[in-house]
């Protein structure tokens, strides 16, 4: 431990210093972040159990236990419930992220990360970016598990690499809103119980599973302004069909207002974090 | 825009956690090039004072610059100046030592081949190359508290904060914490560093603020503190513990400052500001019949320093720190 110091540091009065972050820098210092957390990922590969596992029993559970009853049989149910399962497989996925960056917060490397000259948001943004990854694999081992089953999308394969696209964008749009309630809480186990408040309502109560039309009216409201079904409906006109249309379009726009709320209010929170 | 000439300026430092006052009115003033020593027991706030300069804990009362600049309304400046080295190793467990530099370094704005050379250097200065590619759950204490440093010197920065550098060290890496530390210093950075260990501060920092329940009680060189607790101390066992109390008595009558007593192992010390009374002193108990069993007469030490300074010793631990993080 010796000869660190070949060359002299700059005095600290005459350093020419930048004012604030660029975005050019904010993009940079999110990618990097990125890629931390993809690192991670590669480094415990336990944490890829619930995309791997949940994809294949939830897909074969919940298309044998509806299929019957809603569509008269399972293979007429694929194509409404295929969409519906794989938007709720990565939401999962996407709630996971509170409890992901709760955990690593209160390691001691962000306070490394809040002492460098990077973007405040970077950390958030990195961490939410890495779980692509695992939305990626979410999204395969859906579609796998429902060619085994016999689905055949209509939409074919440039349908179902939309679908996927459209489904992952919105999954890191809405996974804002599980690092709010990250950065929020004191404990991830609280972190956990809030995020499954959130998911459950929020993937249940649309048209995930099952035609809204035998719901209450107060319900369908709710189920009408849900991002979520409009994510749905889209993933279902682009499997399907192969078509984008009116709900592609909600949902797009659904996505953007969930990050103009839930982000700025996650990074103020993270910055003001002790 | 830059008025001040030091590298940390800082007045009447607040911070509250609840009902708690961790830091209660601090005023620190750093010249650039030094190292400076801040000295306390656990839980006096020292953590709790660097986060506040180091801009990782909002200031409740209170300002700081870090040359010339505030840490509150200008933090991103302050960032690019500083290095922050935590009590506890700020560094990617799951991640290896290179993986982790490289991180960093990327995130300080270095870019392609500039990052591998940066991360061989560090790694190599901080004799951490073999173990590079290793996770750091096999890395021993010192190893992280290396890597850490390494981290923190990716910039260069002129201002390097260091809070409690060798706690839980073995001597020997101690040593060669130390020796990095001055390294750094002799490159032309300032470093302010925690620390519980009087021993420490002593040897290392050029002035020293010693700080109890969130005040500063006491500031200056290693020499102006002693110098508080006189000249010299004399240091007494008696025959009889019996006899302390009058001892005591006696000496502070003769010396003019009151003696500190440990009845149980009958000792008696005694700050000095005139060596030649010792013969008084002993001339008296002998008068009252008290014998002497040892003698000594020593430099202050900073722990002389600190007991009477704060009426307590440095090592005396309270939880408060550890309550600061969890809050």
């Amino acid at each position: 431990m010796s000869t660190i110091t070949t060359t002299a540091v700059a005095p600290g009065f005459d350093r020419d210093l930048d004012r604030n972050v660029s975005l050019t820098q904010t993009w940079r210092d999110s990618m990097i972040m990125a890629r931390r957390a993809i690192i991670k990922m590669r480094r415990t590969p336990e944490q890829l159990i619930d995309v791997t596992l949940q994809p294949i029993i939830f897909t074969v559970m919940f298309a044998y236990i509806f299929g019957g009853a809603i569509a008269g049989d399972v293979q007429s149910y694929l194509p409404l419930f295929i969409p519906g399962i794989l938007v709720q497989t990565v939401l999962t996925g996407a709630s996971a992220a509170g409890t992901t960056l709760r955990e690593d917060m209160d390691k001691g490397v962000f306070d490394r990360f809040k002492s460098l000259p990077m973007a405040r948001i970077a950390p958030l943004a990195g961490a939410l970016t890495g779980d692509i990854v695992r939305y990626l694999i979410a999204g395969t081992i859906t579609f796998v598990m429902a060619f085994v089953m016999g689905y055949r999308p209509g939409g074919g394969v440039l349908g179902v690499t939309a679908t996927m696209l459209l489904v992952m964008a919105c999954g890191w749009a809405l996974s804002w809103i599980f690092a709010l309630v990250g950065v929020s809480m004191k404990s991830a186990r609280g972190v956990q119980g809030i995020a499954f408040l959130i998911l459950f309502p929020l993937t249940f109560l649309s048209s995930a599973f099952v035609p809204t039309e035998t719901m209450p009216g107060w319900l369908q409201a709710f189920v009408r302004i849900n991002p979520v079904t409009h994510i749905i409906s889209a993933a279902r006109e682009l499997c399907n069909y192969g078509t984008f249309g009116t709900d592609g379009w909600l949902a797009i726009a659904g996505a953007l207002v969930v990050i103009a709320i839930f982000a700025p209010l996650a990074v103020r929170k993270y910055r003001t974090h002790t | 825009m830059t008025t001040s000439e030091w590298a940390i300026e800082a007045h009447g430092l607040v911070k509250d956690f609840g009902d708690q006052r961790a830091v209660d009115h601090v005023d620190l003033n750093v010249a650039p090039g030094i190292v400076y020593g801040v000295l306390g027991p656990n839980g006096a706030g020292k953590t709790t004072t660097i986060r506040m300069l180091a801009t990782l804990l909002g200031i409740d009362q209170g300002e700081a610059r870090i040359f010339g600049h505030d840490v509150v309304k200008d933090a991103h400046r302050v960032r690019q100046l500083i290095g922050v080295t935590g009590q506890y190793a700020s560094v990617d467990e799951t991640l290896t030592a290179r993986e982790n530099l490289d991180i960093f370094c990327r995130l300080q704005g270095l870019n392609g081949k500039a990052v591998r050379i940066k991360s061989d250097e560090l790694l190599a200065s901080f004799a951490l190359t073999d173990a590079a590619n290793k996770p750091l759950s096999k890395f021993s204490g010192g190893m992280r508290r290396r890597l850490d440093l390494a981290a923190s010197l990716i910039a260069r920065p002129p201002l390097i904060f260091l809070d409690e550098p060798t706690t839980g060290l073995d001597p020997r890496t101690r040593a060669q914490m130390w020796d990095t530390i001055r390294e750094l210093v002799s490159a032309g950075s300032t470093v302010l560093l925690t620390t519980q260990y009087l021993d420490e501060a002593d040897q290392l920092a050029d002035r020293i603020a010693v700080i109890d329940t969130g005040r500063v009680v006491a500031e200056g060189t290693a020499d102006d503190l002693k110098a508080l607790v006189g000249t010299a101390a004399l240091q007494l066992t008696l025959s009889e513990s019996g006899d302390s109390e009058v001892a005591s008595g006696i000496i502070a009558r003769i010396t003019g400052a009151e003696p500190t007593r440990s009845p149980e192992s009958r000792r008696i010390n005694a700050p000095l500001t005139d060596t030649a009374v010792v013969t008084d002193v002993l001339v008296a108990l002998r008068e009252r019949g008290i014998h002497v069993a040892e003698l000594s007469l020593q430099k202050p030490t900073l722990d002389e320093v600190f007991l009477t300074i704060t009426g307590h010793t440095a090592e005396s631990a309270s939880d408060v720190e550890n309550e600061e993080r969890a809050a």
